[in-house]
């Protein structure tokens, strides 16, 4: 497939290298990563205060990896994954990405580095009901960044568009082309959605709660989906959700944010049975189970969630932990610390 | 008999819409007892809400009731009029809606906007009667009684969904129902809310009909659990009785796809197919052509909704034998 692509591309100059693979197999590297967003006030619209919506994060993924993004709403995991993809422009940090030729800073890339950024990495949106142009086909939206990148001629999109449209399980392809949106299912509009991400063969894809808007006997579908081309094409993703089942079923390691921070990180299966946090204690024993007859203790956590509005420098998580203690308050956020091999959290209790 | 608080039997309702006739709800029965709570789970468009709106009498103008009855307390509503219907609302039967922030107007005070709904039902006499009745709602919720001179937009998604419940409970009402009650909620905050409500349920004998898609939050606040496909009710009966034993193949599929952070991580099974068009449902079971065990009658007939193994509904003709083992 990535053949295809290159053979499609032959006379452009600007001709993708293989993905390089060194003996380190990291194709993300994230460091003191910040978003702040400005509150405007009065007159003259001064920023008075800030919103921390993702404060000085650090994680990495492997290659082939996918790495769940988990939190409540409100904890940046959204602005991280815009980040990533440079939808949004970070107020500071570095996003390190084994891509092209060499590893590129992609918080700094302008003008035609970036478009070529956009050639590796795409973003699968919640809502397939808004992410796709009512007017416009499926044929032009699925081709759409192939035209953006200039790549192939009209049959050869066709092509790739019928390609790719087999392979989300749109078949036969030619009965999809020339629809609209509205004529779709949203298990389909989300298909659609994922085609268009994966035609450009992007190596890696921050998918935004991918499967949260559909039913469930059609969510399982799309979930396998995205996990069986995963392994086809060798794709990364940045897979974030509110769900941690979802997130179970999805990824091979997971990261905990809240309020802009990654409080815990580690192999999915070792952070659910093993969490470290008292934030990822109380988020998992809040989970409902499909089994009547278990009875889960509630979880053990003060208060509610608020918003990262110029924190004190203390532990974010102070005001709700049932550890809190003197060092929590009195130092500033933890850093993230390894625990257990590769399990890392950001406590100073634990 | 009488202690049932609510029978629904052979309901059937269709939308008008300009593209043709839709069964939204197909011969659906079922009972609920005094103090139970039921869970109606299935996906969007498979009637759950259409049966909520129906219970209610708050239909919109185009729906139709074909045929059926639902007794309250004994009580036959559907051939109420719209007067006698809305001293039935509220106090005897009472919704808390999926959109907290659209059940709440946003001019005036929450507080206010309880005390309307009980004087709307003369239950009090006098101003400082009505602040301290909500004053107990508020408490029963866990919302700060000061609260109650503030607006809609100054609490938070939590809270707003805890003056809804506060408002559907003013009344003492015989059974609430709550469309998706928690469904916009994060996991911490619908924990603590489904808990409160299955307490305060408890504890004032109320009834409850949960109405979600989501069979893991249905598991835990419901005595007893309907399997809602395609407008029709396919299997009925109690919460332990389902999960343990599901009959009907869609109920068996639903929780295969369902994944889970407890007990070992397992492959999910995709159902093949879509849930089908109301307009034009398949002919027999509605299920049959996604159904892993059709045989040729499937198509022909729709089959009886039967009470297969004590007080445990389905309605097929194959139903599965085999114990849910997770998959």
């Amino acid at each position: 497939m990535a053949a295809k692509i290159s053979q499609m591309n032959i006379n452009n100059p600007e001709n993708r290298s293989a993905l390089i693979t060194e003996s380190d197999e990291t194709i993300v590297k994230v460091e003191g990563l910040k978003k702040l967003f400005p509150l405007t006030t009065g007159m003259f619209k001064r920023s008075t205060s800030f919103i921390h919506a993702v404060d000085d994060v650090d994680f990495y993924i492997r290659e082939g990896e996918s790495l769940g993004l988990v939190g409540e709403s409100g904890s940046g995991k959204t602005t991280v994954g815009k980040l990533l993809v440079r939808l949004l422009e970070p107020t500071n940090g570095h996003i390190r990405m084994l891509l092209d030729v060499a590893d590129q800073d992609i918080a700094r890339l302008r003008g035609r580095s970036l478009k070529r950024f956009r050639w590796h990495v795409q973003m699968i949106f919640q809502d397939p009901y808004e992410s796709l142009n009512p007017r416009r086909t499926i044929f032009d939206t699925v081709s759409e960044p192939l035209s953006v990148q200039g790549i192939g001629d009209i049959a050869q999109r066709e092509d790739r568009v019928a390609e790719l449209l087999t392979m989300v399980g749109l078949a036969p392809a030619e009965t999809f082309m020339f629809r609209f949106p509205h004529e779709l299912s949203g298990g389909q509009r989300q298909r659609i959605a994922i085609a268009r991400a994966l035609i450009v063969s992007p190596s890696f894809v921050v998918a935004d709660e991918p499967t949260s808007m559909l039913d469930v006997s059609i969510r399982t579908g799309v979930m396998n989906l995205m996990r069986d081309l995963a392994d086809q094409l060798g794709v990364t993703y940045l897979y974030i959700t509110h769900d941690l089942a979802v997130a179970r079923y999805m990824t091979e390691r997971l990261a905990v944010m809240y309020l802009g921070k990654i409080v815990e990180m580690g192999e999915t299966e070792d952070v659910l049975a093993n969490p470290l946090h008292p934030y990822t204690r109380a988020l998992l024993s809040a989970v409902p189970v499909p089994d009547p007859t278990l009875k889960r203790e509630p979880p053990n956590i003060k208060g509610s969630i608020a918003k990262a509005i110029d924190p004190i420098p203390r532990c974010r998580f102070y005001d709700r932990c049932p550890l809190a203690s003197r060092v929590c308050e009195d130092n500033d956020h933890p850093p993230l610390e390894e625990k257990g091999p590769d399990h890392w959290t950001a406590c100073y209790m634990v | 008999m009488t202690d049932y608080l609510l029978k629904v039997e052979d309901l059937t309702m269709h939308y008008m819409t300009r593209t043709g006739e839709v069964s939204a709800v197909d011969n659906v029965s079922f009972a609920l007892r005094k103090g139970e709570s039921m869970g109606l789970v299935g996906e969007s468009g498979c009637g759950k809400t259409s049966i909520a709106a129906t219970l209610l009498k708050l239909l919109p103008e185009n729906a139709k009731v074909k045929s059926g009855k639902v007794l309250v307390n004994g009580t036959e509503l559907l051939s109420l009029s719209e007067e006698e219907m809305r001293s039935i609302r509220w106090k005897r039967i009472s919704m808390v809606f999926q959109a907290a922030m659209n059940s709440l107007n946003p001019v005036y005070k929450v507080g206010d906007q309880i005390i309307e709904a009980l004087e709307n039902h003369n239950m009090i006499s006098s101003n400082e009667e009505a602040r301290k009745r909500v004053e107990d709602l508020f408490l029963l919720v866990d919302l700060d009684p000061k609260m109650m001179d503030q607006y809609p937009h100054e609490y938070s998604g939590g809270m707003r969904q805890r003056a809804v419940i506060a408002m559907a409970m003013a009344c003492h009402p015989d059974l609430i129902i709550a469309d998706e009650p928690t469904t916009a909620l994060d996991v911490i905050v619908q924990d603590n809310l489904l808990r409160e409500m299955t307490a305060i349920q408890k504890k004032l004998g109320m009834s409850m009909i949960y109405i979600s898609h989501d069979i893991a939050v249905i598991a835990e606040v419901s005595d007893r659990i309907g399997v809602m496909y395609a407008g029709r009710l396919v299997e009925y009966g109690s919460a332990k009785q389902i999960f343990k034993r599901p009959l009907h193949p869609y109920t068996h599929g639903l929780m295969s796809t369902f994944p889970s952070i407890v007990g070992p991580k397992r492959e999910l099974k995709t159902m093949p197919g879509e849930p089908p068009d109301l307009i034009n449902p398949p002919s027999g079971c509605r299920f049959h052509p996604r159904c892993p065990k059709a045989q040729q009658i499937c198509s022909q007939q729709a089959p009886e909704f039967r009470d297969l193994s004590g007080d445990h509904y389905v309605g097929c003709y194959f139903p599965m034998e085999v114990t849910f083992d997770g998959g």
